[in-house]
């Protein structure tokens, strides 16, 4: 499913600064095992209103790990976590979670259930009336260009990979919220359907006016779909910023990591040369 | 003869609301108990170790146990539980019957769906229980609406073989006082009716094939999120359940007359049952009861009346370890029988005591007459006996008196013993002085001078709440002292024919021509 690539405008940056920003950690850590495994290590990073921010890590880098940090999925051992201005910690986790949208990786799309009960079910948690949720199932079904007569009954099973990742965001967008949280939600999917769901996405961030914090391992996808970008390594921030912003640090992994797209692209062009042009 | 013609299976065939009522009951009542703990437990022990193997463990080991076994360990449990409850609360209850077995099978029934519980829940995807939590559920609510409804294919398939587990085994429980299909193959096998044996076995088989249909249909349906397959599932269980609380004539008798597990207690329950009926008193039996339990539950009511024999109350009942001359151990266990509640209305005239049998030729050839003369020659000989004479205290006096001393001992099913005895398969049998067999296997039963074995006088008890019954009293007074060794050898004879003249009932009315005439 082909889509329209959305304008690629340069990011509102400052724009949208107001008192708290949506997400910030300050000096947050989390180690596992008992302390022998430091998952997040004294990371400090804010995310802007509106912003689109990708973290770029390998795996072990820690970064699913601090995006879970930021709905209680688990708790910091140390720093705070706020959203909106409120430490997490005072926050009741359930009422947390409904507020902010989540994508998972896999989908994690619950099997028993159809693909409108999947996206209705964060309302239905909220106690919205039936005739509501259903108006919004369909709306939300359009929004991720599914066609919501085929596909409202169907189940996860009859859907293929890129279609259940619509649903996933389909969902983690059902109950309005200004923050969205995607765990490498494009990883296993097809390069083309990876493509078309990530500026179908990028459009939906805009239009709705989200705050989102997506995790890929993808140097190039979080290029050509994020404001900003963090890198992270063994737990540590190792940078931040726009990609014009990345391109000039001297962090060896950060220089490391942007070769790759970079390289990539001169041997694209070198090997598919616009017609007639080389 | 055509096997299907036997009139037998009419009769069969008339017991079937009552025995399939009352087996469908208790089944049913102790699944239900046994899913309302082991659902709970296993969701909490889903997520704890230690807890999730403590009880799979202890279930297990509660499945190594011999299902009769079980059945028969909380016949006492719950007599000592009812007799504490009646010193510290008050009240007691009745330890007989339903309660014990819906306790132990539902003890039973939990292995399975612990497991499977428990295997279900866990296999559930964590990325789908972090989902659950991501779109904001409680952790009820991911328990509810994801774990269970995902887990419970696999719970169904443990329900499944529960149900299974329990239908089967409830069969063990007419011993102790529980009237289920078991009453068929009890009654049968003890009175040679393979077509009781044969029905009993076929109605356990097919209503547990279709509970599992049934509970399949379910299965299916939530597999396929049929809500049709599944709602039809249930509306069959249902209407199972309901067409077994239809009350059943059994029950509305007055009078309950008990008989243990064999032959001869059949054919004297019938009679007595008979002679009630005749006394214008409404009767019923309730045949294969345990030997440890039917005593308890005169004393408790559960029964009316019941016939004994004088040297197992004194042995198992009373626990006395040296014998007595006949007469005396009579007075002495009228007087212990009676600080207890209960009427020793008097003997029927004949002994059913244990005696070493043999082929009669062969002792004649041998020249044993007496337990004595088999003493010499005993290490070269065999003995095969019944599950319980070689723990007995008859045993170990026997060997004590005589200095006996076998080759070989083996335990037998008591029917079998004297065809083995007669074809030579053992030299020597622990039988019963008036078990017909010994008659028809031209066997012999050896004296025994120096009195090792106890009188065993059949006796007539009656309980506690019937002391005082004057027309049940008349009623049975009539066969006292009546019944000689040679006419109930010839009614044991008879009730082990193994036709159709060989029902208890019909066996009963033979016996009382022949005692009622002048």
């Amino acid at each position: 499913m082909p889509t329209p690539p959305l304008e690629e405008g340069q990011l509102p940056l400052g724009q949208t600064e107001t008192a708290a920003a949506p997400i910030a950690f300050a000096h947050v850590g989390k180690s596992f095992d008992g302390g022998h495994i430091k998952a997040v290590d004294d990371v400090s990073l804010e995310v802007g209103r509106g912003q689109f921010l990708c973290i770029v890590g390998g795996s072990g880098s820690g970064k699913t790990t601090l995006l879970r940090l930021a709905n209680r999925l688990i708790d910091a051992d140390t720093g705070h976590v706020t959203i909106e201005g409120e430490d997490v910690r005072d926050a009741d986790p359930v009422a947390l979670r409904r507020r902010i949208g989540y994508v998972f990786q896999s989908g994690g799309l619950f099997p028993h259930m159809s693909v409108g009960a999947n996206i209705g079910i964060t309302p239905k948690l909220l106690n919205l009336p039936a005739a509501e949720i259903a108006s919004r199932v369909d709306e939300l079904l359009d929004l991720v260009r599914l066609d919501r007569a085929q596909y409202g009954n169907r189940f996860p099973h009859e859907l293929s990979g890129g279609q259940r990742q619509r649903v996933g965001v389909a969902r983690a967008l059902a109950a309005r919220p200004k923050i969205v949280l995607m765990d490498e939600p494009f990883g296993a999917l097809d390069p083309l359907t990876r493509d078309a769901l990530g500026e179908d996405y990028r459009a939906l961030h805009k239009k709705l006016e989200l705050t989102t914090v997506m995790i890929t391992h993808d140097m190039t996808e979080a290029i050509l779909l994020a404001d900003r970008i963090a890198v992270m390594r063994t737990g540590r921030l190792l940078a931040q910023g726009t990609p014009a912003e990345l391109s000039q640090s001297r962090d060896s992994y950060v220089i490391e990591l942007l070769s790759t797209p970079r390289r990539q692209t001169e041997r694209l062009n070198v090997l598919l040369p616009r017609d007639g042009a080389a | 003869m055509n096997l299907f013609s036997d009139p037998r299976w009419g009769e069969a065939l008339a017991h079937l609301p009552d025995y399939l009522g009352s087996h469908v009951r208790v089944s049913v009542a102790a699944l239900a108990l046994g899913l309302a703990v082991s659902l709970p437990l296993a969701i909490a022990a889903r997520n704890r170790p230690l807890m999730r193997g403590a009880l799979l463990g202890l279930a297990s080991i509660v499945q190594t146990v011999p299902g009769l076994a079980l059945l028969a360990l909380f016949y006492p449990l719950l007599l000592a539980l009812s007799s504490v409850s009646l010193q510290w609360f008050g009240f007691s209850f009745s330890a007989f019957g339903f309660l014990p077995a819906v306790l132990a099978l539902a003890l039973y029934s939990m292995l399975p769906v612990l497991r499977n519980t428990i295997t279900g829940l866990n296999g559930v995807e964590p990325s789908i229980l972090e989902a659950a939590q991501g779109v904001g559920m409680t952790e009820l609510q991911s328990l509810v609406s994801v774990e269970l409804p995902l887990a419970l294919p696999v719970m169904m398939a443990g329900i499944r073989t529960a149900a299974v587990w329990v239908i089967g085994t409830a069969t063990l429980s007419t011993p102790i006082g529980q009237t289920s299909l078991g009453n068929y193959i009890f009654a049968g096998l003890q009175t040679q009716n393979w077509v009781f044996v044969l029905f009993g076995c076929f109605a356990a088989a097919l209503l547990a094939l279709a509970v599992d249909q049934l509970l399949a249909l379910i299965e299916i349906g939530i597999r396929a999120r049929s809500r049709v397959r599944a709602g039809l599932g249930g509306l069959g269980i249902a209407a199972l359940v309901a067409a077994t609380l239809v009350p059943s004539m059994a029950g509305t008798a007055a009078y309950i007359v008990g008989a243990k597990t064999f032959a001869e207690q059949y054919v004297l329950s019938a009679l007595i049952a008979q002679r009630l009926a005749h006394a214008g008193l409404s009767a019923t039996t309730r045949e294969g009861l345990g030997s440890n339990v039917i005593y308890q539950a005169l004393v408790n009511g559960d029964i009316d009346v019941y016939v004994d024999y004088s040297g197992t109350l004194w042995v198992n009942q009373f626990h006395i370890g040296e014998t007595r001359p006949r007469e005396q151990l009579l007075a002495e266990l009228k007087t212990m029988l009676a600080r207890q509640g209960v009427t020793l209305l008097g003997e029927l005239g004949f002994e059913n005591a244990y005696a070493l049998v043999m082929p009669r030729k062969r002792a004649e050839a041998l020249h044993i007459r007496t337990i004595a003369d088999l003493a010499s020659q005993a290490p070269t000989m065999s003995i095969a006996a019944d599950y319980e004479f070689f723990s007995r205290p008859e045993w170990q006096s026997l060997r004590q008196a005589y200095g006996l001393k076998f080759r070989a001992q083996r335990q037998m099913q008591p029917d079998f013993m004297y065809a083995a005895a007669a074809s030579g398969e053992v030299d020597v049998i622990a039988g019963y002085t008036s078990d017909g067999l010994i008659a028809k296997y031209d066997l012999v039963a050896l004296t025994d001078p120096r009195q090792a074995i106890p009188p065993y006088d059949a006796i007539v008890l009656i309980a506690p709440k019937r002391a005082g019954d004057q027309a049940l009293r008349s009623a049975l007074q009539p066969l006292l002292g009546r019944i000689d060794i040679a006419d109930m050898r010839e009614a044991n004879l008879r009730a082990a024919g193994g036709d159709e003249a060989s029902s208890p009932a019909t066996v009963a009315r033979w016996l009382w021509d022949k005692i009622a005439k002048p």
